[in-house]
């Protein structure tokens, strides 16, 4: 199955920028379905990027986030070649991660 | 009474106002009244979108509302960096390369293998006396290899036309009105639509895409007809998804408190021909992402 993690980091020499988008239906628990039954809350509960054996990035993340979120920042170091790994934890207990190579 | 009675006025002026601007558009009134001239028709069509917007090129128009307003246009640079319908896109190509039960595939029905072609539909056929839409297309190649439909708003058949679209990226639109008195008739119906005032709210198409382009609408920025059809299928935040012509037909219809058709009616794929045909030239840009 294809990831549902697409990642891009580039490197500036001192900073590295990262997006990130994933794919998640994030339902919030308070939406109906066309028959007027809820939808059971599904969302990312956490989602980590660690660079070097470090977390550089952490979000707890709850129903509020929209569909298919997407992510940027960046942080101190980083060189171009280097592993960025990725991976999310839902409140249903699923998960994926994916490693990106900093350009 | 008396609002009742300005909103009135309101509207009759700016159906004068449309009528007035096609015509300084300089569609030469004689000819269109007898036998209409699309290549005449197409060309004022542009030229009032180019004199509406001295500043943009023609190939900005293909982007919308995004290219309507500068801030626009920088969320827009940022958001095509990492576009949101990516996603869709990888799923479109999955389908499209997955043959069917009986072995065949998609590539089968279209010509060139259905690559780089999307700027060439919708299409007159002629042995069926209609017009033919891409999703319409796709959903007869699906029938004739006996798969089910898909539903033609969303999903699917948005994922297959997006990965068409960006095969096609960049080529100008390319639609032809053959000389069958059928396909003018195709031709002439879709801009009937397309200027018709409907719903409750008593808006045509024209009224927002040609009158107001550039102008709110709530929060919206609205996008201009000419090249509007060229970035379709659209990733919308407001939907949260993926949505093809056929879902924005049929939503702009409700909006205005109408009542839409099915998708695919023959209003519609007329309509699509006559949009389709007013913004040959402009390169393809779907899929696109729109607020």
């Amino acid at each position: 199955m294809v990831s549902t993690i697409r990642v891009r980091a580039t490197s500036s020499g001192e900073t590295t920028e990262v997006q990130a988008l994933i794919q998640h239906p994030m339902d919030s628990g308070f939406v109906k379905d066309t028959k007027g039954e809820i939808i059971p809350p599904h969302f990312i509960r956490e989602l980590t990027f660690e660079h070097d054996g470090k977390n550089v990035f952490v979000a707890d993340w709850g129903a509020a986030v929209s569909k298919d979120p997407y992510v940027k920042f960046s942080f101190k170091g980083g060189k171009k070649g280097d592993d960025l790994k990725i991976s999310w934890v839902d409140n249903k207990g699923a998960t994926d991660t994916t490693t990106a190579k900093i350009q | 009474m008396r609002p009742a009675i300005q909103f009135a006025a309101a509207v009759a002026v700016s159906a004068a106002l449309v009528s007035a601007a096609l015509a300084f558009g300089g569609v030469p009134s004689a000819v269109a009244a007898d036998k209409p001239d699309p290549v005449a028709e197409a060309k004022a069509f542009r030229d009032y979108f180019t004199k509406k917007f001295p500043q943009l090129k023609l190939e900005d128009f293909v982007n919308g509302p995004y290219s309507m307003n500068e801030d626009m246009h920088r969320q827009w640079e940022e958001k095509e960096q990492f576009p949101p319908y990516e996603f869709s896109l990888d799923m479109g190509k999955e389908i499209f390369t997955k043959p069917f039960k009986n072995g065949k595939s998609y590539a089968d029905c279209f010509p060139n293998q259905g690559i780089g072609v999307r700027q060439n539909y919708p299409t007159f056929d002629e042995k069926e006396g209609k017009v033919v839409t891409l999703e319409l297309a796709l959903n007869r190649c699906r029938e004739a290899n006996g798969e089910a439909l898909f539903s033609y708003v969303k999903d699917e058949m948005a994922a297959l036309t997006a990965y068409m679209a960006f095969t096609s990226r960049g080529k100008p639109f390319d639609i032809k009105i053959p000389d069958d008195p059928r396909a003018l008739e195709a031709y002439q119906n879709g801009k009937r639509y397309f200027y018709t005032r409907r719903g409750q709210l008593n808006f045509s198409c024209a009224t927002c895409h040609v009158q107001e382009p550039g102008e709110r609408i709530r929060a919206e920025v609205l996008a201009p007809a000419l090249g509007i059809l060229n970035a379709m299928p659209i990733y919308r935040s407001e939907w949260s998804g993926m949505g093809t012509t056929s879902r924005r037909f049929t939503t702009c219809n409700s909006q205005i408190r109408g009542v839409p058709l099915d998708p695919q009616a023959d209003e519609y794929r007329d309509l699509e021909y006559y949009l389709s045909y007013v913004s040959n030239g402009l390169p393809i840009s779907g899929p696109g992402a729109r607020p």
